[in-house]
């Protein structure tokens, strides 16, 4: 299981790459294997203003559905439009090319809450 | 649930090839190895090995098995010769259905039934409550394993392993003998893939050495283990109902589709109400619908028609990995099971549009 050290995580088994005010947000190595073969990303919630922990969005494999909450507070201001024709992606590249919004942060004291990639493997039970 | 999970007698070795092993019906189960788009390709493609071991097997013998069985059962066992099986489901008392089955006639006076494993006990109980006659009742379900070899080169591959012509076992026959050097296999023509091939009840002792065997010969065509995960996607797109979801204590076969397998030709357990309600006909039936919109389906969504009315629910969803699009069924009422009608799945906070389906999704 891949868990680059670089990242932000989320116990909701999402990872935050924060640049400045900006982070990108994914899924998981982890929640990705979980959830099995991704057909369908829905994310709905591009110019919206979301409270941490809100959901942004869902993710539809095979065998089950699973939302996607808001790891920090913020403004989707972008989605990976990718993701409407190759949603296995996020099965094959989830921490690059898999990446599911782009937010704009509004509260940067959030990301203290945040696990680091140890807390994170911890939580999976990964070391 | 503390209850201890009852393992099958090949878990090691599947959780050696990989799989990802899930509690199931009280069984550890492998869920999948590599992926289920992936496998389920595979056995519509080519050939997969499923371990089912799960499944209940009962054994009913003497002079008076096929009169329980006629009791019990909603299709008519007298139809059976020794060689042939018979898909059929137990009614209850109330409308509803204890489970779904196949019997196996495999002498003139003994009789394989396999039911759920989720069912096991309720079915045990609810047969030996029936069985006034005291026919002999022998449950080997934890001394059997089962093993579904699936696909268009399931026969190819199982060859290689028997003297028994396994192209001259027609559909819902089969034939005991020996394989992979294991004898008294029952080689049966029967399988939940709509995929072909075979499905093999061999002796816990045998188990592996036929496993083995199988993964083996079927090396030069890419056979692969399958997980329950394809077993589902696979037979959701055949139609073929799975206890739980699509059928229980509270449908009806007939509302089912099941009509096929009610014979109305001798008694059975609440045979007069099921035969009054297939002619005052039924007020919902359960249909196939596919996804016109983006979205899937999944067990328990709300289904409406055009004018917001509710008019059933989904029991069984998925991706179909064939279509690649949203497929399901679910019950509706009876004005909306034509084919090409307009329904509307509930997801989450949004009304998707499907069309139902004549069953099955894939045609061969």
């Amino acid at each position: 299981m891949n868990t680059p050290q670089e990242l932000k995580y989320s116990k909701d088994h999402e990872w935050i790459r924060i640049e400045g005010n900006i982070a990108y947000i994914g899924i998981t190595d982890f929640a990705q294997s979980e959830l099995g073969d991704i057909v369908y990303v829905e994310m709905e919630s591009l110019d919206e203003e979301l409270n941490e922990g809100e959901v942004m969005g869902s993710i539809e494999a095979v065998k089950t559905v699973s939302d996607i909450f808001m790891p920090v507070s913020g403004t989707v201001i972008e989605i990976n439009d990718k993701l409407e024709s190759e949603p296995e992606i996020v099965n094959s590249d989830p921490y690059n090319n898999g990446w599911l919004a782009k937010i704009e942060i509004s509260n940067p004291d959030e990301v203290n809450a945040l696990l680091n990639a140890d807390g994170y493997k911890k939580l999976i039970g990964a070391e | 649930m503390d209850t201890e999970l009852i393992s099958i007698a090949l878990e090691a070795k599947h959780k050696e090839l990989g799989a990802k092993m899930v509690p199931f019906a009280g069984y550890l189960m492998p869920l999948q190895y590599t992926s289920v788009v992936q496998e389920h390709k595979t056995v519509r493609e080519g050939v997969g090995i499923f371990d089912v071991s799960h499944m209940g097997e009962f054994i009913l013998k003497g002079s008076k098995a096929l009169d329980l069985i006629q009791k019990i059962s909603s299709n008519d066992a007298t139809k059976l010769n020794v060689g042939s099986a018979q898909y059929s489901c137990m009614p209850n008392e109330k409308g509803g259905v204890v489970d779904d089955l196949i019997i196996y006639k495999l002498e003139e006076e003994e009789y394989l039934l396999v039911v759920n494993a989720s069912n096991i006990e309720k079915d045990w109980n609810w047969i030996q409550s029936h069985n006034t006659e005291n026919v002999e009742m022998i449950d080997r379900s934890n001394e059997i394993s089962l093993f579904a070899v699936q696909g268009p080169l399931a026969t190819k591959v199982l060859q290689q392993l028997t003297k028994v012509a396994l192209a001259d076992i027609p559909y819902y026959t089969f034939v005991i003998g020996e394989i992979a050097g294991i004898q008294n296999v029952i080689i049966s023509a029967t399988g939940y893939t709509g995929a072909g091939g075979f499905e093999l009840y061999v002796p816990n002792t045998g188990a592996e050495q036929l496993w083995n065997a199988i993964l083996d010969a079927g090396k030069e065509d890419n056979i692969q283990p399958i997980g329950l995960g394809a077993r589902d996607t696979l037979r959701l797109e055949m139609g073929f109902c799975l206890y739980g979801n699509d059928i229980d204590d509270t449908t009806s076969p007939l509302e089912a589709g099941l009509g096929w397998i009610t014979k109305f030709t001798k008694p059975f357990i609440n045979s007069k109400a099921l035969q009054q309600q297939k002619e005052e006909g039924v007020t919902r039936r359960l249909v196939g619908f596919e996804m016109i919109e983006k979205g899937i389906p999944r067990a328990g969504y709300q289904i409406y028609d055009e004018k917001d009315n509710l008019i059933g629910n989904v029991t069984s969803g998925s991706q179909s990995p064939m279509l690649e699009k949203g497929i399901g069924l679910g019950y509706v009422t009876i004005s909306h099971t034509k084919a090409d009608s307009s329904v509307f799945i509930q997801i989450r906070n949004k009304r998707v549009k499907a069309i139902v389906k004549k069953l099955p999704f894939i045609k061969k």
